[in-house]
């Protein structure tokens, strides 16, 4: 009798799969840490996002703004962004949004530890009826937008009350087995059917997901994370997976060759960068051995030989196409104006430092650091390098504790100011301004500038501004620019996971269209 | 009388055990890195992890941090996992059985190949097969488990189309908290290259350690006589020599197998294998503390409850030890 059932289960879902609707086994490097979008501010917690809930816009993938649960917008005055919200949408509970959910959601943003951060400019929204709201900053801004696509709308009544323990269902708390930590009621594509932390997620598409325009087919997902790059890729070899991120470098030659797989590499926006510490080394704050140092690392070298060109050879914090990038900027390797640089600055023959990086961070990080190191011999700065995991690295990193220090850096808002302020503005404990300034550099002009962009619309005045601090922080080389990382998917043939992938590496699972 | 001393000497010794594991557990927390930055994003200001970091009692000096683990302890609670947010114990429990069966897989693996192969070389030591295993033992020895399990994955799912790239597969609950690999067909296929990977590193030792004992036992006097006795040769092998090959092989296996259950970390990293392993790993990069406190407690508990069978074990196949020292 069982068996029965079980037969025709399978032959029901074998149905489905052939008739309209595809099943897809996907492997990340690690599945999402809570069910709660608002617990921890990282990629892995926004690709859930967009699975389970909805924005108000979203990136596209050349960096223009999509219209989701906020279906027109204009700007009513100086300091008021008008939203009109999409109507007849459901939550998976079966509520319609309104700008009452958008609202409750937004003020719980604001509460929550990782993303305060991001509306510190804000004001609270103003309901205008249940269809449009008046988002309010505290200034003129210029990323009201950007920060739009942080605003995944939650079901206000669904996480209303209290949960068995008498907490309230709305509690965001990292450490605690918090309501909305184990339950979601968002507008997205897909509801959470099972979920074993650190085995597996499965979805299934939602009967009542509001965009009937999408071409997407995937009625099932089955999220495992593979956190070793060699199993990963494996897995998709051995078709025990469908779709694959990220791609180990290591890898991507001999997936760029195999007939069966797809893979797809997009110019990253992470910026990789050394920085020099001038409280540690006097050395370091004059400009002429910074200058060296930029020119004596051959950050072509680097991408060509150890990132086997999955990167782009950087000269800026500013990837193309963010609104700072300046164009003017070149890469500076050239070994023989090194070596006049730091007899100029009275170094001929070099000296001491310590050099260090994590071993798990960012994509062959501990190579680079040794290559760096190889490098910078060449002008006779003798380098003493230490990698350490992550998890160790951090806490040294804000110990400052080495002369030369490396720091990946993506900007959360996709604007350039935010590299700026997080890793070269002069540090202020109090506005977290330069939290990852470990060279203690301070420029006040930079600092000025920064902080004035921050209130600009007008989008040529700004990018002009933006543009200028590049410019500053490249003549006065206020950092060692290596590269920008590249980013890397993988699937078997006729999953086309080219239209849903981007930049910020949240794949638009619920447009996925599988053959 | 006995036996009721000898378990109350056992357990005292547990108690000590575990509080000194948990001790150096804990003294080591420094060194694992920091928690909070695991928990938030990175831009996420300074206020808000020292709030965190004061919240979860980081703050606290390390003597007050243990003297509280060790008070909650005796009330059965060992912490609760930053990652998991569940209490540290049931996380454990929860990945034991994947654990358990893949260490019982690879142990069925090295019984049954480790006796026939360890006599067969120790019985014809010139024989060219004899020759070829203890070669290969070699080999199996040296190679590590983290490279035969990519090996494995590269010749039988990629390139040969069989068996399993990773996880476990299709399992079955048993008893409501007991998930089994080993009553499923998916299941049974997915633990077969874990299984060979992780029995890779104990089955040269095992066949080795067989056959150096065998030759001992065999060039001895009883054997002599039995021959002379005109026992047949199987009888001879199997039951009179066997048995007292048995006997060290015992005392070695249990450990192994408790070291198996450590071992399980590379092999279940490589095989995405849910079990303790790749959890502790994974505790580790998160610097999720308690989690790795507790584990290091519970890996320590199974050492000692493998040695306590063991000896029991000991007991019933040489009825001259004793299993506490008995006065005359």
């Amino acid at each position: 009798m069982i068996k029965n059932i079980f037969m025709i289960a399978i032959s029901a879902a074998l149905l489905m799969s052939i008739g309209w609707g595809k099943s897809l086994r996907l492997a990340y490097d690690a599945d999402p840490v809570s069910m709660d979008p608002h617990e921890q501010l990282s990629g892995g917690m926004l690709q859930f996002s967009h699975m389970v809930f909805d924005p108000l816009v979203r990136w596209t993938q050349d960096l223009k703004f999509e219209p989701r649960l906020a279906t027109q917008w204009r700007q009513i005055d100086a300091k008021t962004t008008r939203f009109t919200l999409r109507k007849g949408v459901k939550f998976h509970s079966g509520n319609e949004m309104t700008a009452r959910d958008v609202k409750w959601t937004f003020d719980r943003l604001r509460k929550s530890a990782d993303f305060k951060g991001i509306f510190l400019e804000f004001e609270p929204i103003r309901v205008v009826d249940d269809y449009t709201i008046d988002i309010v900053t505290k200034g003129p801004y210029p990323l009201v937008l950007h920060t739009a696509t942080y605003i995944f709308p939650m079901d206000r009544k669904f996480y209303s009350g209290n949960d068995s323990q008498g907490r309230s269902k709305a509690l965001v708390q990292k450490e605690a087995n918090t309501f909305a930590s184990r339950n979601a009621s968002g507008t997205g594509p897909f509801t959470v059917t099972k979920r074993d932390q650190g085995v597996r997620v499965d979805f299934a598409r939602f009967n009542g997901y509001w965009d009937k325009t999408s071409k997407g087919n995937v009625t099932k997902v089955i999220l495992t994370p593979i956190a070793e790059g060699p199993t990963r890729v494996a897995a998709l070899l051995a078709g025990d997976v469908d779709f694959i991120a990220p791609v180990p470098p290591s890898d991507l030659f001999k997936l760029r060759k195999e007939r069966k797989i797809n893979l797809v590499e997009l110019p990253g926006t992470r910026i990789i960068t050394f920085q020099l510490n001038q409280q540690r080394r006097k050395e370091f704050r004059d400009v002429r051995v910074r200058q060296a140092i930029v020119h004596a690392i051959n950050n072509d070298a680097i991408v060509s030989k150890i990132m086997r060109n999955f990167a782009t050879v950087a000269a800026q914090q500013s990837p193309l196409g963010y609104i700072g990038y300046n164009k003017t900027l070149k890469p500076r390797y050239n070994l023989a104006r090194a070596r006049e640089l730091m007899k100029e600055a009275g170094y001929p023959n070099g000296f001491n430092i310590t050099l260090m990086a994590p071993n798990n961070r960012y994509v062959n990080d501990e190579k680079i650091a040794e290559a760096v190191a190889s490098m910078l011999a060449k002008i006779k700065i003798k380098a003493s390098v230490k990698t350490i995991p992550k998890a160790q690295y951090w806490p040294a990193f804000d110990a400052r504790e080495a002369d030369m220090m490396m720091i990946g850096w993506h900007s959360d808002t996709e604007d350039s100011a935010n590299f700026t302020e997080y890793l070269l503005m002069t540090f202020n404990k109090d506005t977290g301004r330069g939290q990852y300034n470990s060279g203690n550099y301070s420029n006040p002009e930079v600092d000025k500038l920064v902080t004035e962009s921050a209130n600009v619309v007008d989008e040529n005045k700004r990018a002009r501004i933006l543009q200028k601090v590049e410019k500053l922080l490249y003549d006065d080389a206020a950092f060692v620019p290596l590269h920008w990382q590249n980013l890397a998917w993988a699937s078997r043939k006729g999953v086309d996971i080219k239209p849903i992938v981007n930049v910020q590496n949240f794949p638009y699972i619920g447009d996925l269209v599988i053959k | 009388m006995v036996v009721l001393s000898f378990f109350l000497k056992r357990s005292y010794q547990f108690i000590i055990v575990m509080l000194v594991i948990s001790f150096i557990g804990f003294s080591i927390q420094d060194a694992l890195g920091d928690p909070i930055h695991q928990l938030v994003g990175e831009s996420v200001g300074l206020a808000e992890r020292e709030k965190l970091r004061e919240k979860l009692g980081l703050n606290d000096p390390f003597l007050t941090q243990y003297v509280r683990f060790v008070k909650n302890a005796l009330t059965g609670d060992l912490g609760t996992s930053y990652f998991f947010k569940k209490p540290v114990m049931a996380v454990i429990l929860d990945r034991f059985p994947a654990t358990l069966e893949l260490t019982l897989a690879a142990s069925f693996i090295v019984i049954f190949l480790s006796i026939p192969l360890g006599i067969y070389c120790a019985v014809y030591p010139k024989h060219v097969l004899a020759r070829t295993i203890m070669t290969f033992s070699i080999i199996g020895i040296s190679m590590p488990v983290f490279l035969t399990g990519i090996l494995l994955i590269y010749i039988f799912p990629v390139q040969l189309g069989l068996l399993y790239s990773f996880g476990r597969g299709e399992t079955l609950m048993l008893f409501g908290f007991w998930e089994t690999n080993f009553l499923t067909q998916d299941g049974l296929l997915h633990i077969i290259l874990p299984a060979i990977s992780l029995a890779s590193i104990m089955l040269p030792l095992f066949i080795r350690l067989i056959r150096g004992r065998m030759v001992e036992v065999l060039s001895e006097e009883y054997i002599h006589f039995a021959k002379a006795r005109g026992l047949t040769k199987n009888r001879i092998l199997y039951v009179h020599a066997f048995r007292n090959t048995l006997i060290p092989i015992v005392s070695v296996a249990g450990v192994q197998f408790a070291t198996m259950i450590a071992y399980t970390i590379l092999t279940e990293t490589v095989f995405q294998w849910p079990g303790m392993g790749f959890m502790f790993i994974e505790a580790v990069t998160h610097s999720d503390i308690p989690l790795i406190v507790a584990y290091l407690v519970f890996v320590g508990f199974v050492f000692m409850v493998t040695n306590t069978v063991v000896d029991i074990l000991y007991l019933m196949i040489d009825p001259t030890v004793q299993l506490v020292k008995q006065k005359f």
